[in-house]
């Protein structure tokens, strides 16, 4: 470990130190109010290193800084993710600093765990070498899976499991994938394994080899499938989302996808782009990107506990962000570049943005009430007139109508579709939009039209309100002027392209 | 230029009056401002190109007018301003009700004026939220279902919409939204899906909108259940989006297209007329009266498209004039019918006509415009109505003759249905609850007599409009008149 590695590292070692430094607080501290303060002032930390990493490559104008003998680099994109994740961070902290009043005790613990998630998720945005990513993957996904059961139910309890085993399973198929493709290329490394593959190519022989190289890749997409919640991979969904705290399910639906996106493109793009073979797996994420986006869209018609559905809105959401994946290398019968790289990066933001603030109001209006069921959302017009108006912006935004931010992403996305020949990608996916509103607007009839049965008005706390409050702004910002964000998205996805 | 009102959280009745005042005035200005006759075809505009600048995804916020939108804002901001004081008396959640009037009249007013075609289906989508939350928050009847049907049909419609436009923008090179652009860049174009499956799926966009047979089954639950500002501005605006899309996308954008089929345009056109009167006739609630009666309105705009057929290379401007007009004309007449409909359903409490009877004696002033709208309606000589429906059939005739032969039974159906609502209602036997009922408040006779006032002077003097209209249309038919001439007969 030089200097050099232990500065590429800085952010996720800030994360790591915020962390522990959590954990050691709340021994010497008395009040238990200061943790999310502290957590969110130490989460400057990971931040302004990452903005001085951003600068230091603008300056030097290079496309990335390399080290760990390799295993990791930071470029442009994935300093992207990392402050994508530290923004998620940040809100889903301000959303549970009243929800942690239902954990007795652990509170810090609570933090610290979400600290050490998200240092796993900045650190699989960086890495380019197999084994550092599924450590990567494992120390993600291990927090996540004690997080999931901080409620002590049963329901938490079994939703912690269900994350833990199937997670453990999907991590044995990936890593079945990974030794298939060192079996085959004889190398971890991202850039490794491309050049073995196109010198195989070359040379000319590949009957045998091929089939690994195939059965690999399918387990990769396996394996990173489960992580995104993409069908048929999509089972532990619903039922983790149900039963996690809240703000958990919120952090899994946003920083969780959005890493393991991060993960595939780096993999897919970096490795295993290679003339011919790359429209194969083009393909397959393709149908599986339908197939998320009906069957979420479908099934979430039916479910009366607004955490079930939104678990399967997100399933249906993973199903938009794979048509990104599936154009990723396309190009245009003109033969420039398609935005399907950028595509994701900018619905990843954008739905960032838009879910936390749809998961911010229902976190404050489920645990006033403290029910799940939709029906029970009954009056929150009246009751809670700004929770309701966030949530009907956020629910506005997951459809697709403007002027928010999901109406921009759905439309840049659905064009990289009709732009590189996946023209009937592009037609379910706005027919899934429409399918959708159906069951979005249900929630937000409930909220408005019904009446209910108590008339008492809601008074969210601070936090969860200047997390609503900034999530709505941000929908609304960018969904009229997305360009900076469209902008940085570019710049990000330029990167991965070098 | 034109002004965006965007939502105001801490609106009052009177400081949405102002704005709709001063919306009206805008908009007049913006028509009056319309010199024909000029050089350019597009005036008055307002274009900030950056707004999405990126090489495959360009975006401009481009408005403009030209003859065919120029009348049509005037008519967004008429009717606005009416529909703000047709809610005069709305007591729940008022602030929130004029907000949602004031967005919705943006985005109409942001369809009829933008030049970009991102930007144009942008402020398509804009309108299906206010709407939405209008018929459900403040409507009568089944509200939440007519208002999540209306929502779902016009999602789905501009969902095709949508799959149009990209396949547009990208088999176009430099890919361009740029509608004043498209025309002729579509000709050149490498199109990445046939040319016929991007104008179906263009169609039914405007078709699920104007509406069409048989993408119109949203509109009579939603007309019947929306509170009566919705309904005017449903009726007299919205709708007409449908038949602008038809004009300035379709028939501008596929001139060879749209006259190969214009058969089928005429056929549903007539369907539209027939159907939509025959339905009325059995209509017993006012509202869904009227609704239906617009469906068989807008079949005439259809049929008046229709004529871009033409005869032997050469296409009568009137048939697209008249349509234009039509919708023009439906507007006003369509809005005033839902209006003094509006009032006679807050005094009476009913729109079920069988308990309607002999209100011209308790409300003089509101039979009268009843009976004015209702002629206008059916198109009685003097009133703007005959003018575009005497217009189109010229137009149409030369080109179907069958067609437009049965259009004009549409006629008398709509004198049938019209007059014979009219004496049940109005005339009669009064009963004997409508004792105490009050005509009009000064509040209510304004946007109804602003309304009539508009109906007669373009019944008398049609040029008002029909100059700018012709103007308008004058380049579409000049491209289908090329399109015509080129294609081997």
């Amino acid at each position: 470990m030089t200097l050099h590695d232990l500065y590429i590292l800085s952010p996720e070692l800030g994360m790591v130190g915020v962390a522990m430094a959590l954990v050691l607080a709340d021994l010497l501290l008395r009040s238990k109010r200061m943790l999310p303060v502290l957590t969110l002032i130490g989460l400057i930390l990971p931040l302004g290193l990452s903005l001085i990493l951003w600068s230091d490559i603008n300056v030097s104008d290079s496309n990335g800084m390399q080290g760990l003998f390799g295993a990791l680099i930071v470029d442009k994109f994935a300093l992207f993710f990392k402050i994508l994740v530290i923004g998620t961070t940040a809100l889903v902290v301000l959303s549970s600093v009243e929800y942690v009043e239902k954990f007795d005790r652990l509170r810090s613990e609570y933090y610290a765990l979400i600290l050490f998630a998200a240092s796993g998720m900045m650190l699989l945005a960086s890495t380019v070498e197999l084994i550092t990513i599924y450590i990567s993957l494992e120390l993600t996904t291990l927090p996540l899976a004690a997080l999931a059961t901080f409620l002590r139910t049963s329901r938490s309890a079994e939703s912690g499991m269900k994350l833990l085993l199937l997670s453990a399973v999907s991590s044995a198929v990936l890593l079945y994938g990974m030794v298939l493709i060192y079996g085959f290329t004889g190398t971890t490394t991202l850039v490794g394994i491309s050049e073995r593959i196109s010198m195989d190519l070359l040379s000319g022989g590949f009957t045998m080899a091929n089939s690994a190289l195939l059965f690999g890749t399918v387990l990769l997409i396996a394996g990173f499938g489960f992580k995104i919640g993409s069908v048929p991979f999509q089972m532990w969904v619903p039922d983790v989302y149900e039963g996690a705290p809240t703000p958990i399910t919120a952090y899994l639906s946003v920083a969780s996808k959005a890493a393991g996106f991060a993960v595939i493109m780096r993999v897919f793009y970096e490795s295993l782009s290679i003339q011919g073979f790359s429209t194969d797996w083009g393909n397959l994420f393709a149908v599986l990107s339908a197939l998320s986006m009906t069957i979420g869209n479908l099934i979430a018609v039916r479910q009366s506990n607004i955490k079930r559905m939104l678990a399967y809105s997100t399933i249906a959401h993973a199903g938009y962000l794979m048509i990104g994946l599936a154009v990723l290398i396309a190009k245009s019968p003109g033969g420039d570049m398609v935005p399907g790289s950028s595509g994701v990066l900018f619905y990843l933001a954008g739905y960032a943005v838009t879910n936390l603030a749809v998961f911010s109001a229902v976190i404050a209006i489920s645990h006033r009430i403290d029910s799940d069921l939709i029906e029970d959302f009954a009056g929150m017009g009246h009751r809670a007139p700004f929770l309701a108006a966030v949530l009907t912006l956020g629910v506005v935004s997951l459809i697709g109508i403007p002027p928010t931010v999901g109406f921009m992403a759905k439309i840049y996305i659905f064009g990289a579709a009709m732009s590189s020949g996946m023209q009937w990608l592009a037609i379910i996916g706005v027919l899934n939009s429409v399918l959708s509103a159906y069951y979005y607007l249900r929630v937000v009839k409930t909220m408005y039209l019904q009446i209910p049965e108590s008339k008492k008005g809601l008074a969210p706390g601070l936090s969860i309100r200047v997390a609503a409050a900034s999530s709505f702004a941000g929908v609304i910002i960018f969904g009229i002027y997305p360009t900076p964000l469209i902008e940085l998205a570019r710049a990000a996805a330029d990167s991965l392209l070098y | 230029m034109i002004a965006f009102f965007l939502k105001n959280p801490k609106l009052v009745r009177g400081f949405s009056i102002s704005i709709a005042i001063v919306e009206l005035f805008l908009s007049a200005t913006v028509f009056g401002l319309y010199r024909i006759d000029a050089a350019e075809q597009f005036q008055l505009i307002d274009r900030f190109e950056s707004w999405i600048p990126f090489e495959t995804f360009n975006v401009q916020y481009y408005l403009g007018i030209d003859g065919l939108s120029a009348p049509l804002v005037l008519l967004t901001g008429l009717l606005g301003l009416v529909a703000i004081f047709s809610s005069w008396n709305v007591t729940e959640r008022v602030k929130e009700h004029y907000m949602w009037l004031l967005v919705l009249q943006s985005a109409v007013m942001g369809v009829f004026t933008s030049l970009d075609f991102f930007l144009f289906f942008l402020f398509w989508e804009l309108e299906l939220l206010p709407m939405f939350f209008l018929i459900s928050i403040w409507g009568t009847g089944r509200k939440e279902y007519s208002a999540m049907k209306f929502l779902i049909f016009t999602l789905l419609g501009s969902a095709f919409m949508l799959v149009g436009i990209l396949a547009l923008y990208f088999s176009t090179s430099p890919h361009t939204f740029d509608m004043t652009l498209l025309p002729s860049a579509v000709i050149a174009a490498n199109l990445i899906m046939p040319a016929a499956t991007i104008f179906i799926f263009l169609f039914i966009g405007f078709a699920i909108k104007l509406p069409v047979w048989p993408f119109h089954t949203w509109l009579p639950d939603a007309h019947t259940d929306a509170p009566t500002a919705a309904s005017v501005i449903l009726a007299g605006v919205l709708l007409k989006m449908g038949g602008y899309g038809m004009l300035r996308v379709l028939a501008s954008f596929f001139p060879g297209l749209i006259a190969e089929w214009a058969w089928m345009l005429a056929l549903l056109g007539v369907i539209n007329i027939l159907y939509g009167a025959a339905a009325t006739i059995r209509q017993t609630d006012l509202k869904r009266l009227i609704a239906f009666s617009s469906i068989s309105h807008m079949g005439f705009v259809l049929l008046g498209i229709s004529s871009v057929a033409g005869v032997a290379g050469h296409v009568s401007p009137l048939g697209l004039t008249g349509a234009a007009l039509q919708m023009f004309t439906h507007g006003t007449i369509t809005g005033m019918l839902f209006l003094v409909v509006g009032f006679i359903y807050e005094k009476c409490h009913t729109r079920y006509i069988p308990e309607l009877g002999g209100l011209a004696s308790k409300m003089p002033f509101l039979a009268s415009a009843l009976l004015l709208a209702g002629l206008a309606s059916l198109g009685l000589p003097g009133t703007s109505g005959f003018v575009a429906e005497l217009t189109i059939f010229l137009g149409t005739f030369p080109t179907w003759k069958l067609f437009t032969i049965l259009g004009t039974l549409g006629i008398v159906l709509a004198a049938g249905y019209i007059l014979w609502m009219i004496q049940r209602t109005l005339f009669g036997a009064r009963l004997g609850q409508f004792n105490t009922i009050k005509d009009a408040s000064l509040a209510e006779m304004f946007p109804v007599g602003a309304l009539a006032v508009v109906i007669l002077a373009v019944g008398i003097y049609p040029a008002l409009i029909t100059d700018v209209f012709s103007e308008g249309v004058q380049p579409i038919i000049d491209s289908i008149e090329q399109s015509l001439g080129s294609m081997p007969r």
